[in-house]
C-alpha cells in the first residue's frame, strides 16, 4: 500500500530550480534512503513533504489524500514528523517540554499526567531518560538530536523524515543511532531517510532514491543503486567516472 | 495552594487601602493598579512570543473613549462590556494586521497603528461630532476606581496563571521559540497568537475604561499618549515577562519612579524614558529577576565545578 507519492514535484527559488520533477512512491512500513551529492535538493524536497515550502509545481499526496496544499499544522496532523539537518531545540524549554510540546498539539493531544509518562519513556527511547528537567540549550549536540528524535515520535507519526540524522555521530553513537532507527522500523514506522552515511544506508534502506542536481537519477534496491555508475559519477565527480 | 492563599490575603489587604489612604496615595495607589493590569496584560501575549507590541495605549485609550461617548447613553456596567467588545474587534483587526510581521517590523506596526487609532478618534470628533474633548460625568468615587481596577488586576493574574498551566500558554512559548517547529507540531499559530492577543488587549481596554471617570475630561492626545505604551514595556521587561508577578512587580517602582521624575524633571521625563526603553529592550529583554537568575546559577554552577 503507498504511504506517500510525490508526482513531478518541482521547486524552484527564482531562477534556480531546486527540485525537478520529482516522482517516486513511499510503501507503509518502507525505510527508504534519499541520497545525493550536496546541493542536490534532498532538504528541500522533505521541506515541501513537511509542508515547509509551497511546491512550484506537482502533487504529494499522503495514503492518497493530496497534502502538498496544506500547512504544516495540517500535514505534522495528518501523521508527518520530521527532524532538521540544523537542529531545531526550543532553547528556553525545558528537555520534557520540548516533547510535551509534541504530545500537546497532535490531532489527538495528551496532557497533563499522561503527558508525563509519555515524555519519561519518548525520552528514553532516545537515550535521554531522566533528563526531562534540564533546559534544552544545555544538551551537546548530539543529544539535541536525540530530543529532536523523541519530540518527533511524540507525534507517533505514520511518515517520519529524517535529515541527515546520524551525521556527526561518533562510531559508538552512530552504531546506537543505527539501532534505534532499527527499532522504529520494526513498529512499522514508515521512514525516508537522507543520509550521507553509508554504512548506515546499507544497515537501514532496503531502497534509495538519489537525486543529482534537484533531479532523480536512480531509485531501486540500495546495493543496486549505490553500484550505478551514474549514481558514483554523482557522487565522485567525472574524474572518478 | 500556599501562593494562593497569600494571594487572597494580599487582595483582601489591598481592598482596604482606601479606608486609611489619604487622595494622593489613593491616586497612586490608581496608578500603581492600573499600570499593573497593564503590563501583565502586556506579558500574557508579549513575555512568551517576544512580540514587543506598542498598541497598549490604542486599546487603553479606546476604553476610555468607549466610556466618555457612551456613559450619559448606557448604564455603566454596560458601557464596559461594549468596551470589551470594541476592544475586542479592534483587537481582531490589528492582531490580523500584524501577527505576521516578525521582530522590529510588529514594534513599528503596532506603534503606528495607535497613532492612526489616535488621528482616526481626532478626526471623527473634529469633523463628525464637531467637539474634540469630551467631559465624563459618572458618579463614582475614586475608591469606586480603585476596587474595579483591584477586581480586574485580580482577575488578569488569574487568567495569565491559567494560560501559564494550559496548553495555548506553552503553544505561545513553543512559538516564541521557533514558529517553524511550532507549525511542524501541529500548533495552529495565527488561532494561538490571535487569541492571546486578542485577551490581552480586552484586559488593555477594560483599563482604560474604568481609568476614564478620573480624567473627568478627555482628548485623544491624553488618553492615546505613546508615553503609556513605552512605560508599560519597560515595567514588564524590567519586572520579567515570563513570570506571573513579575510585570506587577516591575510596575509598582517604575511607576513612583516615574511620576516623581514628571513631577520634578518634566523637561527631561521623555528623554530618561526613551533611554530606559533602549537599554531594557537591548540588554535585559528577560528582565532583571531573570537576569538576576541567570547570574545566580552562573554562580552555583561554577561553585559546583570548582
Ligand atoms: N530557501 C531557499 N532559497 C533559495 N535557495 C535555496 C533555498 N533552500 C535551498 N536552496 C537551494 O536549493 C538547492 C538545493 O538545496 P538543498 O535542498 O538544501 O540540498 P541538499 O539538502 O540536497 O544538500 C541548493 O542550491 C540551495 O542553495
Ligand atoms: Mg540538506
Amino acid at each position: 500500500m503507498t504511504l506517500l507519492s510525490l508526482h513531478n514535484v518541482t521547486k524552484r527559488f527564482g531562477g534556480l530550480t531546486a527540485v525537478n520533477g520529482l516522482t517516486f512512491d513511499l510503501a507503509a512500513g518502507e525505510t527508504v534512503g534519499l541520497l545525493g551529492p550536496n546541493g542536490s535538493g534532498k532538504t528541500t524536497a522533505l521541506n515541501m513533504i513537511s509542508g515547509y515550502l509551497p511546491v512550484s509545481d506537482g502533487a504529494i499526496a499522503l495514503s492518497g489524500d493530496t497534502i502538498s496544499t496544506l500547512g504544516p499544522e495540517r500535514i505534522a496532523h495528518r501523521g508527518v514528523a520530521r527532524t532538521f539537518q540544523l537542529v531545531r531545540a526550543l532553547p528556553s524549554l525545558s528537555v520534557g517540554e520540548n516533547v510535551l510540546a509534541a504530545l500537546a498539539f497532535r490531532k489527538e493531544p495528551v496532557w497533563g499526567k499522561a503527558a508525563e509518562a509519555r515524555i519519561g519513556a519518548l525520552l528514553a527511547d532516545v537515550g535521554l531518560a531522566g533528563r526531562a528537567d534540564q533546559p534544552a540549550d544545555s544538551l551537546t549536540y548530539i543529544d539535541l538530536k536525540r530530543m529532536e528524535l523523541a519530540r518527533a515520535l511524540a507525534s507517533d507519526p505514520k511518515l517520519l523524515l529524517l535529515d541527515e540524522w546520524l551525521a556527526g555521530l561518533n562510531p559508538t553513537e552512530l552504531r546506537a543511532g543505527i539501532d534505534l532507527i532499527t527499532s522504529l522500523r520494526q513498529r512499522g514506522i514508515t521512514i525516508l531517510l537522507v543520509e550521507h552515511v553509508m554504512d548506515a544506508v546499507r544497515a537501514l534502506c532496503s531502497r534509495c532514491v538519489v537525486m543529482n542536481a534537484g533531479t532523480k537519477i536512480a531509485d531501486g534496491p540500495t546495493s543496486e543503486v549505490l553500484a550505478d555508475p551514474e549514481v558514483i559519477r554523482a557522487y565522485l565527480g567525472e574524474d572518478h567516472a | 495552594m500556599m501562593k494562593l492563599a497569600l494571594a487572597l490575603i494580599a487582595l483582601v489587604a489591598l481592598a482596604f487601602v482606601p479606608a486609611f489612604a489619604g487622595p494622593y496615595p489613593l491616586g497612586l495607589g490608581i496608578g500603581i493598579l492600573g499600570y499593573g493590569v497593564l503590563a501583565t496584560a502586556w506579558a500574557m501575549f508579549s513575555g512568551p512570543t517576544r512580540y514587543i507590541s506598542l498598541a497598549t495605549v490604542a486599546f487603553f485609550g479606546l476604553g476610555a473613549y468607549t466610556v466618555a461617548v457612551l456613559a450619559d447613553v448606557l448604564p455603566y456596567p454596560l458601557v464596559l462590556v461594549v468596551a470589551a467588545l470594541v476592544g475586542l474587534i479592534v483587537a481582531l483587526i490589528v492582531g490580523l494586521a500584524t501577527l505576521r510581521l516578525a521582530g522590529i517590523y510588529f514594534v513599528i506596526f503596532t506603534f503606528g497603528l495607535t497613532e492612526l487609532v489616535r488621528q482616526l478618534v481626532t478626526y471623527y470628533e473634529v469633523n463628525v461630532t464637531r467637539t474634540l474633548g469630551r467631559y465624563v460625568f459618572l458618579p463614582l468615587e475614586p475608591e469606586h476606581i480603585y476596587w474595579q481596577l483591584l477586581a480586574l488586576l485580580a482577575a488578569t493574574l488569574a487568567i495569565a496563571f491559567w494560560v501559564r498551566r494550559s496548553r495555548i500558554g506553552l503553544a505561545l512559548r513553543v512559538i516564541g521559540d521557533d514558529p517553524v517547529v511550532a507549525s511542524h507540531l501541529g500548533v495552529r499559530i495565527t488561532r494561538t497568537k490571535l487569541t492571546l492577543f486578542s485577551i490581552s488587549c480586552v484586559i488593555m481596554t477594560l483599563a482604560g475604561a474604568i481609568q476614564a471617570p478620573r480624567w473627568t475630561y478627555i482628548e485623544p492626545s491624553i488618553v492615546f499618549n505613546p508615553t503609556t505604551s513605552f512605560l508599560v514595556v519597560i515595567m514588564a521587561l524590567l519586572g520579567g515577562p515570563n513570570r506571573l508577578f513579575g510585570p506587577l512587580l516591575g510596575a509598582v517602582p517604575l511607576f513612583l519612579l516615574f511620576e516623581w521624575l514628571s513631577a520634578n524633571f518634566p523637561n527631561h521625563y521623555s528623554i530618561i524614558l526613551g533611554l530606559l526603553f533602549i537599554a531594557i529592550v537591548f540588554v535585559l529583554p528577560n528582565g532583571v529577576l531573570a537576569a538576576g537568575d541567570s547570574l545566580w546559577s552562573r554562580l552555583t554552577r561554577k561553585a559546583v565545578q570548582s
